[in-house]
Formats: structure tokens, sequence, C-alpha cells
């Protein structure tokens, strides 16, 4: 005995069936049915396991509070999604769905045992079972809980689907589309308001979609509202967030409900502001909470009316009610008349309005008040039931094979919360309903506590005269927490429903305690013996209903997650095989392999064509900030720590930046072009946070200094050329500039042409060899790069990477602030206090040089490591040690910053924080790395060419 | 997403246009040297952590590029004002 389809009735279309499979069955249904309604009219009851005891689950409700009939659908590769309410999901040609938690099958399924153990699982049974020992939690316990309970698969394979996404205004946003919603919009209608409207369902309508006497209205109502030049219809789209200054996200489903997958996006992103914001959400009805209240055929009242009107559905052939609430007599008359057979109605109260009496007996139902529902028979479906006189436990048993539910109503006041509108209780319906609103919204409809279906009482439990500690009356039915598992929490100590909530996990699962929450706290009231208000509210959270990562994503995965930076010359790199690696959010060539190389090969032959010849380099990525104003120089004598007044124009200077903290964030060379002009170099990642230190210095404690500030990184291509022959190549390219060593000499800038182009010409070196780095306008960086490889041929100029410049420049001792500093490092820890103007009365960070905890012994600095071994090249990152025989756990002094093969030295080189590291001159320490304690010899940190010769040449 | 009124465009924009630059009115010492370990200690690191209204610096970065002072509430989130930097404190 089961349901099954109506002769007449419902929105469905008849002339249209629709075949779909369910766990590898075939069944048919209609055009216009939900995955619910379609198995419910093929007598399918059972729809799923349950979370914890895996207790056979129907469906319970009709809408997006279900929380049994979770299902999977799977599209095709990679479009497999779980956790789908099957109340939510509309059936077409080929749809593929799952039932879910079951092996082997739905209806035998192993992991019910876990029902008849049930009373070893109370609430917090995890937290206090699997505690010992420790070891046992992550390798054995947990994996072996979450394959007992869960809920869908996640799905393995990468989303080939497309989604979309947008920002949309509007002047009206109304969510909710069912009569009060739809009120609001006509009654907005007339006027020039841009007026969104937002509806969850596939049709405008929500709960008049069940009443067909408004199906008229509906009809006019849908007409004048599509006709409407400034309204917006958004159906299949659930506002599921509402956020600061009336944003609202919501998800739309385009594609989910046609037969085929198509090129076009699957999901759309809505991030709506809205002028004011209307929720109309609606009312949830309650289930009541009884003995196996979640036996599959036990069901909301307001869902049999829904699955009747509106599917053409009749949930059961013989079909009883358990009431608190009038709404279920209008349910139960409705039914009816939709041709569904009543069996009884149970009603827990003594008196009711008599016009509810007259209709019963006018229909000829049997009606039993102050009456409830002790016990449910049957396991995979109801078989009958079990009632009870609330005062005398006097009980009779009913054969049905339905029983619906209903215990009242909760006004949806999700959206309202995330707004962090205020609410109230009310005790006449038992719930919270909106207050004071903290944006520009209000509540309309049942979502406000008003609607016009009678009234009833407010019940935890229902009377029964069974052991209350031996019953399973479920209250969370997904996370299937029970209210003697609340009970339980109340009598460990827990006060607070915040408390009781993660302690029971009631109202925790994917519904967010849609029809679960008001339950929960009616039972720990009554338990604690304090009023609801006393006890608090859970907060209601995004998302309304879960979504999927795809639509929050949209367009923001692989390559358009971010941007990703190239420079003029990336493109002859990657022609002539570069390996690239991302600096920031540069793409930078890594090394150039030739045939055969790997990368060790490579950089090694990279670097001795720069030390013997000339190298070519794209150093274009480095930072770049035109200072300009009178007070230039002030300015950069402020925030550097070197001097800059004194800078010749035509002069560079290395310059260090430190924070006011006292600790390094930033270095590079700079250029003096004018008395009021200075070109500033910063570390690729660093540009834009240096900017912005600079702006914040000018703007807020210097605003009397007249300087402006420009990033020019993007406006130049930066070609090093470095090497003995680096001025033999550049000299027939180069107009207007003499290049001479006495007329050019290292760490100077001229202005001239090459090749024709305009050019700031710096010569600098990272390298330690005679260097010049080519400032050209972006746009003829590579016309510039090609003519110098052409032009280089004769010096047989090689071109080089990152991974190269790397080794060069520690050769020379130069360090890479980031990878050799981590943000504690001063000038003098790194050596570089030559670089602090020890007679400037003040620069950013200089105070701090003097903190005590600066200047104290044992802090951590920068020196050089020769290893005992010259062909261990050490790890990045590992760690020091001083004695390495010393009982392990070991004190740890230091790590290796920075460490390469040298192939110009023939042996290893590296640069280590150490603490006390400058006093450690000539000593040994020790770096245990796994099979092996490698001996170090701290040395200085310049290891080739330390007086500068072949720079100056 | 929060709307943050920028007062040199005069205009409301979405948060993503703006970054937080910490507490404001935290002036840096016209003479750092003359500045006891106390003193600087309490200038570098020492900041407030109100509940309620916060005097914070934002920057308009992805818009006008201008530092201003705002007043936030940091319970509610809700910007009570904002207002050029140099005018004083609200």
């Amino acid at each position: 005995m089961s349901g099954y389809r109506l002769e007449n009735g419902g929105r469905i279309d008849r002339s249209r069936p629709v075949e779909f499979s369910f766990d590898g069955n075939p069944y048919q249904g209609f055009a216009g049915d939900t995955l619910a309604s379609a198995l419910l009219a093929n007598g399918i009851s059972l729809f799923g396991r349950s979370f914890k005891y895996h207790r056979p689950r129907g469906i319970m409700a009709a809408g997006s509070e279900e929380p049994n009939a979770l299902i999977s659908v799977d599209r095709g590769a990679g479009r497999f999604t779980p956790n789908l309410r099957a109340t939510g999901v509309e059936i077409h040609a080929g749809l593929n769905a799952f039932s879910q938690n079951r092996w082997p099958s739905l209806k035998r399924d192993f992991g019910a045992i876990n029902d008849r153990l049930g009373m070893f699982f109370p609430a917090g049974f995890y937290n206090k079972t699997f505690m010992w020992p420790r070891s046992f939690w992550e390798k054995l316990y947990e994996p072996a809980i979450r394959k007992m309970a869960g809920l869908g698969d996640a799905p393995t394979q990468e989303d080939p689907d497309i989604y979309a996404s947008t920002y949309a205004h509007c002047d009206l946003l109304i969510v909710g589309a069912g009569p009060a919603g739809i009120d609001a919009a006509l009654e907005a209608m007339g006027s020039n308001k841009r007026i969104i409207l937002i509806d969850e369902q596939d049709e405008l309508g929500g709960g008049a979609l069940a009443d067909p006497a408004l199906w008229p209205w509906l009809e006019r109502s849908r007409k004048a509202l599509i006709d409407a030049p400034n309204v917006t219809i958004l159906t299949r789209t659930t506002a599921f967030g509402y956020y600061h200054d009336n944003f609202i996200g919501a998800v739309q489903r385009l594609t989910d409900h046609m037969p085929n997958n198509s090129d076009s996006p699957r999901e759309k992103l809505w991030r709506v502001r809205a002028g004011e914001v209307v929720l109309a959400q609606g009312a949830i009805e309650r289930p009541l909470v009884f003995d196996g209240n979640d036996t599959p055929g036990v069901m909301l009242s307001s869902a049999a009316k829904v699955f009747a009107n509106r599917f053409g559905v009749a949930v059961g052939t013989s079909v009883a009610l358990m009431t608190a609430h009038d709404s279920g007599w209008h349910d139960v008359f409705a039914l009816v008349k939709a041709g569904v057979g009543i069996k009884a109605v149970i009603d827990v109260r003594t008196e009711l309005s008599s016009a509810l009496l007259d209709e019963a007996s006018r229909l000829g139902i049997n009606v039993y008040l102050n009456h409830s529902v002790t016990g449910v028979n049957g396991r995979h479906r109801v078989t009958s039931i079990q009632i009870c006189n609330n005062d005398d436990f006097v009980g009779a048993r009913i054969d049905c094979d339905t029983l619906l539910m209903a215990g009242g109503w909760t006004p949806s006041v999700h959206l309202w919360s995330h707004s962090k509108g205020s609410l109230a209780w009310r005790d006449d319906i038992g719930a919270y309903v909106p207050d004071q609103p903290n944006e520009n919204a209000r509540c309309v409809g049942a979502c406000s506590g008003g609607w016009d279906f009678g009234s009833g009482m407010i019940v935890d439990v229902l009377p029964t005269p069974k052991d209350q500690s031996r019953i399973k009356a479920f209250v969370d039915f997904q996370n299937d927490v029970t209210a003697k598992d609340i009970k339980l929490a109340v009598r460990e100590g827990f006060r607070s429903i915040e408390h009781i909530k993660r302690y029971t996990t009631n109202g925790m699962a994917t519904d967010q305690g849609k029809t679960s929450n008001l339950n929960g706290l009616q039972i720990a009231s009554t338990a604690l013996a304090k009023p609801v208000t006393d006890i608090g509210l859970t907060s209601f959270r995004p998302p309304y209903t879960p979504q999927t990562f795809g639509a929050l994503a949209a367009h923001a995965k692989g390559a358009l997650f971010q941007p990703t930076r190239t420079t003029n010359i990336d493109g002859w790199a990657a022609e002539n095989g570069a390996v690239f690696e991302l600096v920031a959010q540069w793409r930078r060539a890594r090394y150039f392999p030739k045939m055969g190389e790997d990368m060790h090969a490579a950089v090694n032959r990279e670097c001795v064509a720069v030390r013997s010849s000339v190298g070519i380099f794209d150093a274009s990525t480095l930072g770049k900030i035109e200072v300009v104003g009178p007070d230039a120089a002030e300015f950069l004598n402020r925030m550097y720590t070197n001097p800059w007044k004194a800078l010749e124009p035509g002069r560079c200077r290395y310059g260090l930046l430190l924070k006011e903290d006292g600790f390094i964030t930033d270095d590079g060379v700079s250029a003096r072009l004018a008395p009021d002009r200075f070109h500033l170099t910063t570390t690729t990642g660093g540009a834009a946070r240096v900017l912005n230190m600079m702006e914040d210095y000018l703007q807020t404690e210097w605003p009397d200094l007249d300087v402006w500030l420009t990033s020019t990184t993007e406006q130049y291509a930066v070609i090093a050329l470095q090497g003995p022959n680096a001025r033999k190549l550049l000299e027939p390219l180069v107009e207007g500039i003499d290049l001479s060593a006495d007329a050019f000499p290292h760490m100077a800038i001229r202005e001239g042409t090459i090749c024709g182009i305009p050019t700031r010409l710096f010569r600098v070196s990272f390298t330690g060899e005679l260097g010049f780095e080519i400032n050209v306008p972006t746009a003829y960086g590579r016309a510039v790069w090609e003519h110098l490889m052409a032009e280089g041929a004769k010096f047989d100029i090689t071109p080089y990477g990152t991974e190269a410049m790397h080794v060069l420049r520690a050769e020379k001792g130069f360090i890479i602030v980031g990878q050799d500093t981590d943000g504690t490092i001063t000038p003098f820890d790194a050596g570089l206090d030559w670089a602090a103007g020890k007679k400037k009365p003040d620069f950013v960070g200089k105070r701090s040089m003097a903190r005590p905890d600066i200047v104290a012994p044992g802090r951590k600095q920068l020196v050089g490591l020769l290893t005992d071994d010259p062909n261990v090249v050490l790890e990045e990152g590992a760690q020091i040690v001083a004695d390495p025989r010393q009982p392990i756990p070991m004190t740890m002094i230091g790590h290796v910053t920075s460490s390469y093969w040298s192939e110009t030295l023939g042996r290893s080189i590296a640069f280590a924080l150490v603490a006390g590291g400058h006093e450690m001159m000539g000593g040994m320490l020790y770096i245990p790395m796994p099979g092996k304690t490698h001996e170090a010899k701290v040395s200085g940190m310049v290891f080739y060419d330390a007086e500068g010769a072949r720079l100056h040449v | 997403m929060i709307l943050i009124h920028c007062p040199y465009c005069d205009e409301k924009r979405p948060e993503i246009e703006f970054a937080n630059a910490g507490q404001a009115h935290v002036a840096r010492p016209l003479d750092p040297s003359s500045q006891s370990d106390e003193e600087w200690e309490a200038y570098l690191f020492i900041r407030a952590n109100p509940r309620g209204r916060h005097h914070e610096r934002w920057r308009h970065v992805h818009g006008c590029g201008r530092f201003f002072n705002a007043v936030r509430d940091t319970v509610t989130d809700k910007f009570e004002t904002t207002y050029k930097a140099g005018e004083p404190r609200r």
C-alpha cells in the first residue's frame, strides 16, 4: 500500500510522459514532476538511509526543507551532484538519480545494524568513545566512521561545466514568489522602480501552486508581471545569502532540468545590490516529535496537500493525520477533495473550532481529540499506528499506510537573520518572527508570522506512556538527533542552545535545521524549565540551501583564477624553450634548457656564459616607481635608510627600505635623473606594497612634501646585459651615450637611444660582472631583445633565467629580500648596516634600530656557509644546530636561506640565518638531514671577486 | 559586501575597492630619536581594540588612491562616517 497518481488534478502535463531512472530502475513521470512526486506516484516510499542509524527514510516535505530524501544525480563524467533534495529535482528524460548512504542496496543496508545498537550511540558518543588511544583517531576511527556515517559521495573528477556570474542592481528585490511576494511585486509594478522577483521553484506561485482556487489569480498575476518592463523574474533561483548593505547572493539553475548537458552555463551567480529588500520566504511546517516519526510514510501534512494538488499524487491509500494545528485539518479537507482516502484525524488538543469538527463530520472522518500517536508500525513503510488518550493512555491501533504531521509553522527568517535583523519570540505560534530591521528590508506574508490557516498548540514531545529513554522520537531527521539526545545534553550540563546544538548536532546538517530548530528549542526549554527566550536561538548563516562551488567560483578558475602578468619579452622566451616559474603574479623564464639539458646543466651553462662572455636577462618585472617633485630627494631621504640628497643626477644608489619597526621590507637600485626626478626600482613582488607604503607616508605623515609617485613598472621593458663583453656588444647600438668606463661608471644612469629607441640605460650589476640594464618603452622590449640576440651571436650571447640570476647574485653575496630575510631582519642582521645612514637624524625604521630587542645579542644574522664536502648542496630551509651530538630534540639556531651549486667556484655555496652568526666566522655548524648530518663552515657572504675588480672595468 | 563612502570621490563604493590601513589618528612622532623606548613601543605596537566605535584608516586603493579616516562599529560592521585625512577626529 502506498502512493499513486490521482486520476485528475495537479499542474503536471499528463500528455508529456518522462522516462527517468532511480537506483538503476526505470520509472515514468510527467513533465512538471519533481523526482519526489514522480517516485511517490510510482509507489516508492523508501528514498534513503539516515545519517547515523541508517534508518529507512522517505519523503517528509515537499520543498527545500526536505531533510530525508537526499539523492545524487549523475549527468556523466565529472557531472555527479550529491545531496540534492528529491523534492527540488525536476525530472527530465534521462535523469539518472541514486539513493545515498546505503550498502549494498537501499533495501538491504548493512549499516542498519547501527539502528539496533542505537542505545550505544547517544549524543557526544564519538567524542566520548574514540578518545583512546589518541593515535587511532586519524588512521582507524575517523575513516571508518566517515564511511558509515555519510551523505553522498563527493565527486572525484574535474567539473567540465561552465558557470556564469553577474552583478545586478535594482530598487526593489523580492525574495519568494508566493502570494505575498507576488502581491508585493504587483503593488510596486506601477512605479518606475526596477524590480527583481526571485523564487527557488520552477514557476511562480509558492504555496498558491497547491491551491487550485488561486490558480486563475496566479495566472493573471504572472502575465502582468511578465509584461511589466520594470520587473525581472528569476525562477529556479535561490537567494542563498543576505550580506551588508542590501547585497544578496543568488544562484540561478539554468540547465539541470534539461535532458542534455549543454554548452551554455549550468548555473549563474547573481550578486544583487538592492535599494529595498522584501522577504516573502514563507513558513515551514514543523514535524511532531513522537516514537517512529521518521518511518517512511510519515510526512508533513502540508506536503501531502502539495503532492495532491500540485502534482496529482496521492501520498497513500489510507491516510491518518496527527495534528496540533488547525492547518492540518484544512490540509486533510483538501486531500479529501482531491480524492485521497482519509482514515482518521488525531488532534493532541481537547478543544478546537466547531467549524473544523463539523466539516470533518460532514466528510465522515474519524476524529480523536486529546489523543497522540505513540508508535508507528512498519519498517520500510507505515503499516499502522498506535494512538493513546493523553489522560488515561487508553490506546487503539489504526491501520493506515501514511501518517501526516501538523505541528504548526515556523516563519522562514533565514535571510532576515543573515541581514542581522532582530527577532521577537511569539508564544502563540511558538516561533521567532522578524522584529527590527538592520537593513532597508521588510518581511511580508507567512515569514512575518502572519497567516490565515488557523492556530495551534505548541508541544515539544507528544505525550506517551512509553519509557522516554527507549523511544526514537526524531527532532533533526538529517543528523539523526532525537528528543532523548537533547535531554541528555541538558542533563550533562549544557545550558545555551548554541552548546546543545553543537553537542547533539541538532540543526547542523545541510538543511540547517529548517524543520528541527524550533522543536529542539522547545525540548531544551522544557528540560531546563526555562522560557525559550532564555535559551537563545542559533544563528542562521548563508547559504539558505547548499550551493555548488562551481557557481560560487564562476569564471574565477584555471587561468582566470588570477591574472598572469607577462612581459613584452615573454613570447620570445616561450618560443625559445624557456621553463617558466611564477614570481608574485609574473610569469618569468627560470632557465633556457638546450637539447638534453636538465635544469642543473642549463643553469651551470648560463652562469658560466655570463662570467666568461655575456648573458641577457629579462628584468622587466622589477617594480618601478617614478618619484617627481621639488621635495623628491627629501622624501626618499626620509623613506630609505641611505642618504639621497647628495646623490648627483646621473648616478644610482642601492636603496634599503625598512618598515617603521626597523625590519627590511624591500631594496633596489634607484637613479637620480634630474634634481627633482628619480627612477626607483623595487623587488618584483614588492612593487605594489612599496608604492602603498610610500603613498601612506606621503599622504598622511608628510603631506607638506611636494612629491608625486607614479607606478611605472609596466611602462618599461628591462633587459639586463651582463658579462665582460656587455660593453662591446652594446656600444655600436647606442647613440647619445658615451659607454666608456670613465664617462659611464658603475652605478650611473644615462639617457639616449638604443637601436633608435629612447632608453634609460643603467650601468648596474646584480651578477658582479660589467653590466647594463636597458630600459625601453615596453612595446619595444622584444624588438630590442631580438636585436641584441642577433648582434650578440658573435659573443655567443646566452639568455639566462631567474635560476642563474639567483646563483650569480649569491656568488656575489647579494641578498634577495623575502628569501634571505623574513620580516624580522634588520640591516645589521643582514650585514647591510653600511647602507643605513648613521648621520641622518631620521628615516623610516631608524628609531627602531635602537630598540632594546634589536640591539640585544643572539639575534639571527645572515652569514655565508661553505659545506665541508664541496659537492653537498644544502636544502634551503634546512635547520642548523651548533652541536650534532646533543640529545633530540636539538636546539635549532638557524636555517639555510639560499643554497646553490656554483659552477664558477666548483663548489656549493649557501646563506643562512644563524643566531649570533656574525660572531661565528670560521666556526663549524651542523645541518642534520635524513641519513646524514652535514658540516659547514661559517663564512662571509661574498664568495666571488670580493674586491669588485670585474665590476669596475 | 559593505559600501564605503570615499570622502575624496564623494561616492559610496563596494568594499573590494578599499584596503584597511589600521587604526587612525596614530601620528608618527615628529622627532622619533627623542622618544623613550616606552614611548616608541606605544607608537609602534599598542593599538586600541574597542568593542563598538573604532577609528580606522582606509585607502581607496582601487579608486582615487587616497587614505582617509573612518568610524566603524566593530560589532555591527557599520560605517558611521568617513572623513578626509587631516580632519579632526570625529
